[in-house]
């Protein structure tokens, strides 16, 4: 994977508190995502209206979206992280995310970075007076502002994300270096009691 | 554990890797493209639950998902519980009544439930199709260690108030990320007093409040529960088990209380699992609340106005199923209200029992015959109306007062409107026609 040690684009103003994987790649984004590409299926139910944000022309090909509270609640579906991705988003800024939604982002190069909510109402009331502006993330620094400069704001990023993020760790082959270990964990462990094969063979 | 790198995660040992058909076609195509095997392939266990329908035919996407599922495990050498096996069911209702679940254990699944498994013990967490990947290439994973969180349940439960109703009261206090980043551990006097199927709801739902993970010490109940599994522990493990104890005086990161004898039977209004009150309460004001832009999205969306009671709320339609409250304690508890009533006119009904062992038993109990004579569809065993990927739906602006886990909008089919509920809440809500409690029927 391609390490990104920033994000520079469009940003969209999103405001939206409490999403959901739900609504970020519904059940019914599956037909959409086979036939179109996941990008496609993004909000796929809130897509089809003309006044939803995403659903704007000035937003096309935008690369951030700054979201409120408890964005990416909810299920585990990573398709949810490959369908921003794939609608070209590779940062998420919110003052909280939902845990597994936030480690799928590291894991596909997208950057899911906390934002105080203060800072928050900054970025996006900046982002509203100017529909279409651009903003920097910047992933080492753990900043975002314009690109101007004219302010920044702090963002907090895990160091490990960040070192994936920035070096493109693949994580398969991290593991991989550990697997002498692993075994021995597992080894120790011993076999699980009846060994699962049993259950599902036909005598049991 | 079998490591830690500088400055990162930990490289975690997994015991126990479940996989079902929705979260892991990506993952065996990953394997596939690095030409790698699976690792443990006796420490994995494939089985089909999401796509499976209750009320309708297979739609071809979900026939195509289980086939995948069968021949991705087939291929990789891993046992399988497909549709049509007789141990068949949703992933986190087998692992726990099969004995494969067990105390000490790290279990993960590409599902925000796996939560569920926390309730005997084990050390449990939903993860992304990716790391399923690694599961499978390495039987382990990179893993930041959790903070950890005590949610003290003290107190007495009131009749009619269960598990759910607890879980319900917590998120509707603290929020959808409450717990986020911990580890979760529930103890007290009400935690001890609870069946270990009531305590899997509770660990369930604690990913609804953010939890990474949740999970409850072992305990006489963990061990007989264990014992009645088709691989009941030896006396050596049981030993082991008790030993599983959290440390007199250990110092958790964070740490809230709730008394259990306060809390009455729940339902949500809205459409996050924080939007939970009182089902004898009203639909509150939204600039009461913590997101009040939120709940006036989904007071919208459930097309609800402040101050309404929650009992005059009709319902179209009531689901008894999914990893939340599908066990047999869940069905013999709906069952009991139901006996001798019947649905509303208008209201459709379903029941899908979480595994095929418990639709065995609750036919062998006869409670298929009190829910059919109630009105109640009956079929199993899989998610059905909780995901809704399976041609099972609530139509477009029907209410639905449900055993699942999550009120999202379009959970249960685009425009349908969930009201999350326990089973006894759900069986007395159906034959009322209205959101109601358990006691309130005449």
């Amino acid at each position: 994977m391609t390490g990104i040690s920033e994000v520079r684009g469009v940003a969209v103003p999103f405001g939206y508190s409490g999403v959901d994987t739900d609504a970020m790649f519904p059940v019914s984004g599956e037909a959409i995502a086979a036939e179109q590409g996941f990008g496609a299926a993004l909000f796929a139910r809130w897509r089809s209206d003309p006044d939803f944000i995403l659903s704007k022309p000035v937003y096309e090909g935008a690369r951030i979206l700054v979201a409120d509270a408890d964005f990416g609640i909810g299920s585990s579906r990573e398709t949810a992280v490959w369908a921003l991705k794939g609608a070209g988003f590779l940062a998420v800024l919110a003052p909280s995310f939902g845990d597994i939604f936030r480690s799928n982002c590291v894991r596909n190069g997208v950057l899911a970075a906390v934002i105080d909510p203060a800072a928050r109402e900054r970025v996006h009331a900046y982002l509203v007076a100017r529909p279409g502006a651009e903003l920097v993330a910047d992933v080492v620094a753990g900043t975002v502002g314009p690109a101007d400069g004219s302010f920044t704001e702090e963002l907090a990023i895990d160091g490990f994300a960040r070192h994936c993020l920035v070096s493109g760790i693949d994580e398969f082959g991290l593991l991989a270096g550990y697997q002498v270990s692993i075994d021995q964990a597992l080894a120790a462990a011993g076999p699980l009691p009846p060994g699962t094969h049993r259950i599902t063979g036909s005598d049991s | 554990m079998a490591a830690t790198l500088d400055d990162g995660p930990d490289v975690l040992a997994i015991d126990l890797h479940l996989v079902h058909e929705a979260s892991s076609q990506q993952a065996f195509d990953q394997l596939r493209q690095r030409g790698l095997r699976a690792r443990c392939p006796d420490r994995t266990l494939g089985v089909t639950d999401h796509v499976v329908p209750i009320t309708n035919s297979w739609t071809p996407r979900a026939r195509e998902w289980a086939e995948t599922l069968l021949a991705n495990c087939a291929s990789l050498g891993i046992p399988c519980l497909p549709y049509g096996h007789r141990r068949q069911g949703i992933v986190h209702v087998v692992g726990p009544e099969l004995g494969l679940t067990r105390p000490g254990m790290t279990v993960v699944c590409g599902d925000s439930h796996t939560s569920t498994h926390g309730a005997l013990g084990a050390v449990a967490f939903g993860i992304g199709t990716t790391q399923v990947a690694h599961v499978l290439a390495t039987q382990a994973l990179l893993v930041n260690r959790p903070k950890t969180m005590e949610i003290r349940i003290d107190g007495r439960l009131r009749p009619g108030a269960v598990s759910k109703d607890l879980a319900l009261a917590l998120i509707g206090r603290h929020g959808n990320l409450a717990a986020a980043g911990h580890a979760v551990e529930f103890r007290g006097a009400a935690i001890d007093a609870l069946s270990v199927e009531a305590r899997m709801t509770l660990c369930n739902m604690g990913v609804e409040l953010g939890a990474r993970m949740a999970m409850i010490a072992p305990d006489e109940a963990t061990i007989g529960y264990i014992r009645d599994t088709p691989h009941p522990p030896d006396a050596r493990e049981e030993e082991r088990w008790r030993s599983l104890r959290t440390d007199d005086g250990a110092v958790f990161d964070a740490r809230l209380t709730l008394d259990a004898g306060g809390v009455a039977p729940y339902v949500t209004w809205g459409t996050t699992p924080a939007h939970a009150v009182p089902l004898g309460g009203t639909v509150p004001d939204p600039g009461s609340l913590q997101d009040p832009d939120l709940a006036e999205r989904a007071l919208g969306y459930m097309n609800l106005v402040p101050g309404t009671l929650v009992s005059s709320i009709t319902i179209d339609a009531a689901f008894i199923g999914s990893c939340t409250n599908s066990r047999i304690e869940d069905l013999r508890a709906a069952a009991d209200v139901l006996r001798g009533r019947r649905v509303a006119p208008g209201v459709t009904a379903v029941v899908a029992p979480g595994s095929m062992s418990v639709k065995t038993q609750a036919e062998a109990e006869g409670l298929d015959d009190i829910f059919a004579a109630a009105g109640f569809a009956w079929g199993g065993a899989g998610c059905s109306l909780c995901i809704a990927a399976n041609g099972d739906v609530v139509p477009p602006g029907a209410r639905c007062a449900s055993t699942t886990n999550r009120n999202f909008e379009g959970r249960q089919g685009t425009g349908s409107r969930t009201h999350l509920m326990s089973p006894a809440s759900v069986a007395a809500s159906a034959v009322a026609g209205r959101l109601v409690e358990p006691g309130s029927l005449a």
